[in-house]
């Protein structure tokens, strides 16, 4: 009766909460005060473009005590927001068209399978996608889509070996989907009916009210969806970083269908390539500063769409 | 001439050919189309879902030695000399019961203290954003956060140091206390929604018995979420077994468990492993391995982890079957 009193247990457990908010402040007081080294060398510079990156990174492992931390992350920043942006718009096409396939036209016996399924994809470790990808997809893409004539355009920039920037999103965006459809499926399902057979009443098809009604009101939930799938994405790290070669490398758009064979190297895979250097005082503070641009984005991003969920919450009819 | 002439029988514009019993083949192409495109993503997602759990069943079959489960793994260039994955296998064992360990206390009291007191509101607030904050958190970034936090000098004792009282910041219990975080927010979203089910009339019938509100929690409203509890603790043990960031970064990258002090079973938690996720990553083409069939074989023992616990939640979440007596 003594630990386990009443009056005890409401602190006691609010501890535990506070303790969350505590390993929040810690997590964003440390990642920040590794990283500061490398930002304040650079200033906003850092964002900037300017030199190879690679060079920059290798100088910055090497420096000697007075030491270096000249980068400029622009490709990283490109690569990311390539590879992220990509696989949400993929997505939120994929998604939406599952979604609306589940909850208004599949028959049930294919709902049955595709309800597991889409939670299975949603389980399946990152480092098995990785797998996937570079042992069957990247040979795959190197022997069949790209040329020999493509490969020698740009020779003399950057080795194409199939590690790309289509291998990264088209992995990505099977990644993210799951996510978009469970939330887009929940939007859907809570459109009111009184909506729904309203317009069929009216004589619109079944498609015409998913369309123009089920969607319309569920837009909220769209948003919400993608931005945490954004989110989700700007964080991958082990898949594409096993995807997308170990070179940073901003892909041109001016090469024409080239631009998707071309390889990306987003922040979080940066990261992962370069873990084993994170002992190196100047290196590890670059890494650092990588993990607080993609802490600082996913948060922000993750608080976005949380908002626009508990907004969705208060208003759904 | 007088006589009221019937209107002329107007142009309608050709009305959409609607079918009462919602036929496809009456709807108008661009319904049809986008309806074709409906079907193709299902059966996309059913093809992949399928063509990856497909092709590394037969990968997995195929390089699958019995051997590799009860061999160590041993760093060696020759790949018939390196060995199995038995120590990876105990690695993600220990780290799901470490991990969990961990999360389930704490995620169970923030679920508990954010329905049943929830007082005052604004830190309730914070604390239920802060649990979104920690969901939408990537896995590589709690890792570096692991790093720069457990290589403090004063905490030298968790993890496996170096000459002169350096402190590297990696051992397993590292690992367990950072992927805690990731099984946090599903435990503590699970529990939430479970308690929030529970009517408001099971309380009060349990305070008109005379129960203390803290009695209520421990007899009344926990056994009621226990479902919910138990989804929440499979979602978030897939969750860690599936991670490679946290375990790359912070396991101390050496393939043997290879302990750390003096006392027998802490030593273990306190010294280096991997798990077979990180091992299907260092035997990949990306890691230094190259031993692409140990890779697939890990990899598909993994994925039969998940499909078990995916088949555990959903189980848990119909009520029924083998797993029936957790309701």
């Amino acid at each position: 009766m003594s630990w386990w009193s009443d009056r005890r247990v409401g602190p006691a457990l609010g501890s535990a909460g506070v303790l969350v908010l505590l390993i929040i402040a810690g997590m964003a007081v440390y990642v920040t005060k590794e990283a500061w080294p490398s930002f304040s060398a650079n200033g906003l510079a850092w964002f900037g473009s300017g030199g190879d990156a690679n060079v920059q990174l290798a100088e910055i492992f090497r420096s000697a005590p007075p030491f270096e931390y000249t980068l400029r992350a622009w490709p990283l920043v490109y690569g990311t927001a390539l590879a992220a942006g990509g696989a949400v718009v993929a997505g939120l096409v994929l998604s939406i068209l599952a979604a609306l396939y589940i909850v208004a036209f599949a028959p049930p016996s294919i709902t049955r399978i595709l309800e597991p399924v889409v939670r299975l994809l949603a389980g399946v470790p990152s480092v098995i996608y990785g797998l996937i990808g570079v042992l069957v997809l990247v040979p795959f893409v190197n022997d069949h889509l790209i040329s020999t004539e493509r490969k020698e355009s740009v020779f003399y920039v950057i080795q194409l070996t199939g590690q790309s920037l289509l291998i990264a999103t088209a992995l990505l965006t099977i990644m993210i989907v799951p996510i978009m459809i469970s939330i887009a499926v929940d939007a859907l399902r809570s459109v009111p009916s009184s909506w729904t057979e309203g317009a069929l009443a009216l004589g619109a098809n079944r498609m015409r009210v998913m369309w123009t009604i089920g969607l319309r009101a569920s837009r909220p939930a769209l948003v919400a969806g993608a931005v945490l799938a954004l989110a989700r994405a700007l964080g991958e790290a082990i898949m594409l970083a096993m995807v997308s070669g170990g070179v940073i490398f901003s892909p041109n758009l001016l090469d024409g269908p080239t631009f998707f064979f071309e390889p990306i190297q987003p922040f979080a895979a940066a990261i992962v390539q370069g873990a084993e250097g994170i002992t190196v005082k100047p290196f590890g503070s670059t890494l650092f500063a990588f993990a607080a641009v993609i802490m600082v984005s996913s948060v922000g991003l993750s608080i976005t769409g949380s908002v626009v969920r508990r907004r969705l919450r208060k208003f759904a009819a | 001439m007088t006589a009221i002439q019937s209107p002329p029988p107007r142009q309608d514009r050709p009305r959409l050919r609607t079918d009462p019993s919602g036929s496809w083949r009456a709807w108008p192409l661009r319904d049809r189309i986008l309806l074709g495109l409906c079907w193709a993503a299902g059966l996309f997602l059913i093809f992949v879902a399928a063509a990856i759990t497909l092709y590394m069943a037969f990968k997995g079959i195929q390089f699958l030695r019995p051997n590799l489960l009860w061999t160590r793994p041993e760093a060696a260039i020759d790949q018939s000399k390196s060995g199995g994955f038995l120590d990876p296998m105990l690695g993600t064992l220990l780290i799901i019961v470490g991990a969990l360990a961990i999360a389930a206390p704490l995620g169970i009291a923030t679920a508990v203290w954010l329905t049943e007191y929830g007082k005052p509101t604004w830190l309730a607030r914070m604390v239920e954003s802060g649990v979104e904050v920690i969901a939408g958190t990537p896995a590589i970034v709690l890792a570096l956060f692991g790093l720069a936090f457990f290589s403090q000098g004063g905490l030298g004792f968790l993890s496996t140091t170096g000459e002169g009282g350096a402190v590297f910041g990696r051992s397993l219990l590292i690992c367990c206390t950072v992927l805690s975080l990731e099984a946090l927010p599903m435990i503590v979203g699970a529990t939430r929604e479970g308690l929030m089910s529970t009517p408001r009339h099971v309380r009060e019938a349990s305070y008109a018995l005379g129960k203390t509100r803290a009695a209520t929690i421990h007899r009344v409203l926990l056994p009621t979420a226990r479902p919910n509890i138990a989804t929440g603790c499979a979602l978030g043990m897939g969750r860690v077994a599936g991670d490679t960031a946290v375990v790359l970064l912070l396991g101390g990258g050496t393939l043997q468990l290879a302990a750390n002090g003096s006392i027998p079973g802490l030593n273990t938690l306190q010294g280096t492993g991997s798990t077979l996720t990180t091992y299907v990553y260092a035997n990949s083409p990306s890691g230094e391995g190259g031993a692409p069939e140990k890779a697939y074989a890990a990899a598909f023992l993994l994925l039969l982890l998940v499909l078990a616990l995916n088949w555990a939640v959903d189980r848990i979440a119909r009520g029924d079957g083998r797993l029936g007596w957790i309701r």
